[in-house]
């Protein structure tokens, strides 16, 4: 009938008109862009010299043969590794203490989380503060009867500084994640389980951690996401050094871009970087459901 | 120049959208904009006057405030050219980085100051336009009353890419309360006695430093990064990281290697330069010499007295080292016709003056002690004579090359291994010609 089918067709109208702001911020914010980097990534593009000329796959030729791009992919497995391991572990951790009923738990977790809301770079200038030779943390070593090293000098210490400074501003959040997954944990399965007689490392291995693994999940695919993006740290505390050891993927990146004006080249890595993150995400998407809870 | 362009029918602006798709892939996205390396002509009259912006990195704002004044007497005198002209400060530590960021985003400046060290890159690539012309007809502008040496980085073949409007001498800047407090002798005294030499500095660095318990001698803004400022140390040894026409490295010649191995041992042995990663800042008192651009001494804020002499010599004698800052017009620009004529009344002869008080002029009628001493109240006509007027005198410069923004990057990475204690100086310099040769030969 004719009235039916317009008001389906107005009901269409409807429809599409309200999604159309955040489809075309997307087209216009996410997909232009991505198809534009990788575009860019065929073609020789010097900013200074003014030159853009179309090289088809050879960016991609010469990724496979820089030296320089195969470390900073190694810096940056480093970097994530360590990262990921230390703060999902610590933010587990903190969330798990943080969930007893005892006076003072409230305090603890804004403490915990307040680095989360502090600006970046203010607090990544403070670390490189306290841990300049002369700073805060070999101060308070010394003062312990303890020769600290040169932290952001050498290249050990310099990428384990990066990571803990890291750790320290974000595992605030996983610890929150963690918290509200854990108290999600019914009460009386506990309880029950208590009664069976098992002990706490027992309950912690059979009961929360089944229940809170679509949240390991979640964490473990925002933290791995963001350690691969990681830059503002590494440019206030080491600039990719001592020599290139904290020279992480996006750093490079940059270094390509904004620093040699190579602008194509630095497309082609950011076209990887994408890859690397997606093939990442996909690969947990798909395990989760040997070890997520709620997917079995 | 051979550029192509993806729309070449569009002139300069062509803009395209841009904006960071996942937060890592973050690059300003934006079409290429035009260019034509035709040297510019006189100006037609635009339509409506235009707005010109030059992107500086100065934030001093007496230094602004003069170039606002030198602006606005070009604007009052052009009013149907130019309506406006803007400074824009972009902070030194990232200036280039930015500028070449405004490029990509089909933003060019209309002028801009460039480092001597991206010289090179900037002259031959084909971003500035061509002055000479302009320059060499503008009346009263005296071409030729610049040191012809000053404009040998700005040079490509017959063109003309920058003015050098900056030609500040490296100089030692003295506390000379904490050196006397410390019973060492007066570097003005050693000058004249010509005992004023690296070892001695260094000697009297590592005597104030133990007994101020602050630091001795800073090359300031190195900080163990910005490894081309050690250039005002090698000269005295005649050292440079590259030969003159850029394709050799000679990190490995003998004369660099004595260079690094004075350095490495003042800092590692001595404790007279203060180690990576301690900060110390000379105008507030943490040590007691600096080696920077005479036109720091805005700086001292008589909290401590202190003198300034020139730089000590070396074992190859007394080389002079400058820093030069040039101005140029982009061609990418929006007006790069009015953008020249502007930059050839800023620099011409009765603005250089005007600028001497900052900049030391490449004006040969203006390099002299008066000139100077009527815009440097803090300096005496003795100290701007030793140190600015001598020392622009066959002064080097500090490294440049086309190749620089890659070259300064590796170079800093294969010095980090230098800056260890127990660094072998001469394998580190090996590795270090052996990564960048083929960078040079670029």
């Amino acid at each position: 009938m004719a009235t039916a089918s317009a008001a389906v067709r107005r009901d269409w109208l409807v429809g599409y008109a309200m999604v159309a702001p955040v489809v075309l911020g997307a087209l216009a914010f996410v997909v232009l862009p991505l198809g534009m980097v990788v575009w860019y990534s065929l073609h020789e593009w010097n900013v200074l010299a003014n030159t853009f000329t179309f090289v088809g796959g050879e960016n991609y030729q010469r990724m496979a043969a820089d030296a320089g791009l195969a470390d900073a992919l190694l810096a940056s497995l480093w970097f994530s590794a360590g990262l990921v391991v230390l703060n999902i572990s610590l933010a587990l951790l903190l969330a798990v203490l943080l969930n007893q009923k005892l006076p003072g738990t409230t305090t603890f977790r804004t403490f915990f989380f307040s680095p989360v809301v502090v600006s970046l770079v203010a607090w990544t200038i403070v670390w490189s503060f306290l841990l300049q030779a002369d700073g805060g943390i070999n101060g308070f070593l010394e003062a312990v009867g303890l020769q600290g090293p040169n932290w952001l000098r050498h290249e050990t210490t310099a990428m384990v500084a990066v990571i803990v400074v890291q750790v320290f501003k974000s595992v605030g959040l996983n610890m929150i994640l963690f918290l509200a997954a854990l108290q999600g944990v019914p009460e009386e399965l506990q309880e029950a389980a208590l009664l069976d007689g098992a002990g706490a490392w027992r309950r912690f291995r059979s009961i929360t951690l089944p229940l809170i693994s679509p949240t390991i999940l979640l964490v473990s695919i925002i933290t791995i996401v963001g350690s691969l993006e990681v830059f503002a740290q590494i440019d206030v505390l080491t600039g990719g050094g001592p020599g290139n050891s904290t020279t992480v993927l996006v750093y490079y990146l940059y270094q390509q871009a904004f620093r040699f004006n190579e602008f194509g080249y630095a497309s082609a890595i950011a076209v990887l970087l994408f890859v690397i993150v997606l093939v990442l995400t996909l690969l947990q998407w798909q395990s989760r459901k040997r070890w997520v809870f709620h997917e079995v | 120049m051979s550029a192509q362009h993806p729309h070449p029918e569009s002139r300069p602006r062509r803009r395209a959208a841009g904006a960071a798709a996942l937060a890592a892939v973050a690059l300003a996205l934006t079409a290429c904009s035009g260019a034509s390396d035709a040297p510019v002509g006189e100006p037609g009259t635009p339509s409506e006057p235009v707005e010109l912006r030059m992107t500086v990195w100065t934030a001093d704002e007496a230094q602004l405030a003069l170039f606002d004044e030198i602006a606005d007497e070009y604007v009052a005198a052009n009013p149907d050219l130019v309506s406006g002209v803007t400074f824009e400060t972009i902070p030194f530590e990232d200036y280039t980085t930015k500028l070449t960021t405004q490029l990509a985003g089909g933003n060019a400046p209309d002028l801009a100051w460039v480092f001597e060290s991206n010289a090179p890159e900037f002259v031959s690539s084909g971003a500035l336009v061509d002055l000479r012309p302009k320059l060499a007809e503008t009346e009263g502008y005296a071409l030729d009353d610049i040191v012809p040496s000053s404009l040998g980085l700005w040079e490509d073949g017959d063109g003309l890419f920058a003015y050098p409007f900056s030609n500040s001498p490296f100089a030692m800047f003295v506390n000379t309360d904490q050196i006397t407090k410390a019973g060492q002798p007066d570097p003005a005294e050693l000058v004249a006695s010509g005992d004023w030499t690296f070892d001695a500095a260094r000697d009297i660095a590592k005597a104030t430093a133990e007994s101020s318990g602050k630091q001795g001698l800073v090359v300031r803004d190195f900080d163990y990064q910005t490894w081309e400022n050690l250039a005002t140390v090698w000269a005295g040894w005649q050292a440079t990281p590259w030969s003159e026409d850029g394709t050799q490295c000679t990190f490995t010649e003998p004369a660099m290697v004595d260079a690094m191995t004075w350095f490495h041992d003042a800092v590692f042995e001595d404790g007279a330069l203060p180690a990576p990663g301690t900060t110390a800042d000379f105008f507030a008192g943490d040590a007691a010499m600096t080696i920077t651009q005479i036109s720091r001494a805005s700086s001292l804020d008589g909290s401590f007295d202190w003198d300034v002499v020139p730089m000590p010599t070396g074992p190859a004698g007394a080389q002079n080292v400058i820093g030069q800052a040039g101005i140029g017009v982009f061609a990418a620009g929006e007006h790069p016709d009015v953008a020249a004529d502007f930059l050839a009344h800023f620099t011409a002869p009765e603005n250089a003056e005007k600028l001497a008080a900052y900049f030391p002029p490449p004006r040969q009628s203006l390099l002299n002690a008066e000139t100077l001493a009527a815009a440097n109240p803090n300096l005496d006509a003795e100290q701007l004579q030793a140190v600015v007027v001598d020392g622009v005198e066959g002064a080097v410069t500090k490294p440049a090359h086309k190749n620089f923004a890659k070259l300064s990057e590796t170079v800093r990475a294969e010095l980090d291994a230098l800056w260890v204690e127990d660094a072998d100086v001469e394998a580190v310099l090996a590795d270090t010609c052996s990564v960048i040769t083929p960078l040079l030969e670029d």
